[in-house]
């Protein structure tokens, strides 16, 4: 009936992020996030962690509509929630060892490391950037017109890189599950 | 007269013709009573959402009546019709008993995600009712990327069945979660690229301003995009699970899928999802390719909103024609279908798509000159590919089949008993 509530701040003057609701907001999502992420590692039950985990797809959507790039967000719920997570559950349904419990491993050194590892590049990246707020920037700028324009116009080389790139990994994964004309009645 | 009675109530919140007059008005006696410049989006969100949300409501009691009736006409039954006039009080009836019902759980389901499976299974429908335009200025959340929102709420259906299946713990339900699934990474490869194509050519995701494009150049999208709309179709019966490709709950190989298990109002809310997702299909149709609350000189005399409806019950009724003349097809051939027909006509649909786009932004002609040739070209791809498509790749029509379909090379083993009826037989012969 009338556009969305964000669309009233377009004034330019404030910024969008010290908005009371926009922080009550952040700070519930990343909760929720952070929650979600802390029940992946710590659940038993496989399929559960799946679940958590897409639920920690779809906080960290929240997370980029709270940014104003809804264009983001909605491709995040779509290929993480949507298809990521559908694919982790495929994996889950088809690992024989895996059945209902999240059993004791030997790698969990080594993960404990890696992922420290991760963390300390995250935490040095944030500590690096030069966090300047765009204070112009009004609720919902389309997105998604100026992400094509910069897929297809300064960044086409990389784009098409990846392009190839999934192209390869597709191949591979069909001529690596493609069984032998050999022993096709074996 | 009845001129005069439309300039009395135009601009005012009872004209029915732009239900945003309402919000308007609310507008009008918040800025008049000095509240919060906020309290108008509250409230007209309130509103549309409590629009939306009775209007599901009513679209899962009425479409089950008119579901059954229509399939019973097309296949000479009555269908319901002992409760009320013209059996209309059967859905409520039903709802009744669905609620009565006792909501039976297995002892080895795993709770908690058997409860919220049902829950999750309905509410992506529903939001996808928010970004539809309803008329012209009557979107709830009108979205820049509302074309990629539909894709992205529809895509969650799929971890819905999937929890379903799974916590049922029973081994039909699980093998119709699977079945679902496979469906709908498969289909969702041809819808995304049919909706490429509308999205390529309108130049916006904006559903609203789709439906302008539409009304800017006053053509229906199904007459640049006839392949698109066969495809958008096709892929979303699929996807809704109705029966020209219901495999999920196919009731003679595998129960009832993955709603197996499901009792009461839980299985009461898959069975209302239905309907609301083939609702939503039907909107989104209309939305992209005929016009939405657009239609030539009758938007102006008729309230868009109702045209809207219109046209989403007139594409509905051809989902319930497929669903009651088209008989149910086998898993393989409905994943091949998407595959090698479905998939590779919305890519040569693409290519097509984007050298017109490019034509037309680069050459400067009118839109008056390229749009009726854009008909012609897009049509006659559409007759020529589907009708090269059924020679070249259908399989021959044979009264008694002598191979597996579409997998010709797979040796299907004779069951034991058969081969060793066989071996007895053959044996005192030889």
């Amino acid at each position: 009936m009338r556009p969305a509530p964000g669309r009233a701040h377009d004034d330019g003057e404030q910024s969008l992020i010290d908005d009371t609701g926009i922080v009550v907001a952040f700070y519930i999502l990343a909760a929720t996030t952070v929650v979600c992420a802390l029940m992946v590692a710590f659940v038993r039950e496989l399929i559960q962690a799946v679940l958590f985990l897409a639920l920690t797809f779809v906080g960290v959507a929240g997370i980029y509509i709270v940014l104003s790039a809804d264009f983001v967000a909605v491709v995040q719920v779509l290929i993480y929630a949507g298809a990521v997570a559908v694919l982790m559950t495929f994996a889950v349904m088809l690992t024989p060892a895996a059945d209902r419990r999240n059993s004791e491993t030997p790698f969990w050194g080594p993960a404990l490391v890696l992922s420290g590892l991760v963390l300390a590049v995250i935490v040095f990246v944030a500590y690096d950037t030069s966090w300047h707020l765009d204070k112009g920037r009004g609720a919902f700028p389309a997105t998604a017109a100026s992400l094509g324009e910069a897929f297809l116009k300064p960044y086409v080389v990389p784009f098409e890189v990846a392009s190839v790139l999934l192209m390869t990994a597709m191949i591979g994964a069909i001529v690596l599950t493609k069984e032998d004309e050999g022993d096709s009645d074996a | 007269m009845m001129l005069s009675l439309l300039t009395i109530i135009t601009g005012y919140w009872f004209d029915i013709r732009d239900l945003s007059n309402l919000s308007r008005k609310i507008e009008e006696l918040i800025g008049d009573a000095g509240g919060p410049g906020w309290l108008i989006f509250v409230l007209s969100g309130l509103l549309g959402a409590i629009g939306i949300v009775s209007f599901v409501g009513g679209v899962a009691v009425i479409n089950i009546w008119v579901e059954r009736r229509v399939v019973g006409r097309m296949q000479s039954r009555l269908g319901p019709n002992r409760l009320g006039p013209f059996g209309l009080l059967q859905p409520v009836a039903d709802a009744i008993k669905l609620m009565q019902k006792e909501v039976l759980q297995p002892a080895t389901a795993s709770g908690l995600i058997f409860t919220l499976a049902p829950i999750m299974f309905t509410v992506p429908g529903i939001w996808l009712m928010a970004v539809l335009p309803w008329g012209r200025n009557m979107t709830l959340a009108s979205l820049d990327s509302g074309v990629l929102f539909l894709l992205a709420a529809s895509s969650l259906g799929a971890l819905a069945v999937f929890m379903a299946g799974y916590s049922s713990n029973n081994k039909y339900a699980l093998f119709g979660s699977m079945r679902v699934i496979a469906m709908l990474v498969s289909y969702e490869i041809p819808i995304v690229m049919a909706l490429l194509g509308v999205v390529l050519f309108t130049g916006t995701m904006d559903l609203g301003g789709i439906v302008l494009f539409q009304e800017k150049y006053r053509v229906f999208m199904v007459m640049l995009q006839p392949l698109p709309f066969f495809i958008y179709f096709i892929s979303v019966s699929a996807e809704l699970n109705r029966t020209p490709a219901d495999i999920a709950e196919a009731e003679s190989e595998i129960v009832g899928g993955y709603h197996t298990e499901y009792s009461g109002m839980k299985f009461g809310l898959f069975y209302a999802a239905e309907l609301i997702n083939a609702v939503v299909a039907s909107a989104i149709i209309s939305t992209l390719f005929l016009g939405g609350w657009w239609m030539y000189k009758l938007d102006e005399l008729v309230p868009g909103w109702m045209i809207y409806i219109g046209k989403i019950y007139g594409v509905y009724f051809l989902f319930v024609w497929t669903r009651g003349t088209l008989p149910r097809f086998r898993i393989d051939q409905l994943l091949a279908f998407a595959w090698k027909w479905m998939t590779p006509m919305a890519i040569l649909n693409l290519v097509l798509v984007a050298a017109e786009v490019l034509t037309w932004q680069e050459s400067g002609w009118s839109a008056g000159l390229l749009l009726p040739a854009y008909i012609i070209i897009n049509n006659a791809l559409a007759v020529v590919t589907i009708y090269g498509f059924m020679t070249l790749l259908a399989p021959k029509f044979q009264r008694f089949p002598t191979r597996l379909r579409f997998y010709p090379t797979i040796d299907v083993p004779s069951l034991p008993a058969v081969a060793a009826a066989d071996a007895a037989s053959a044996g005192p012969r030889a």
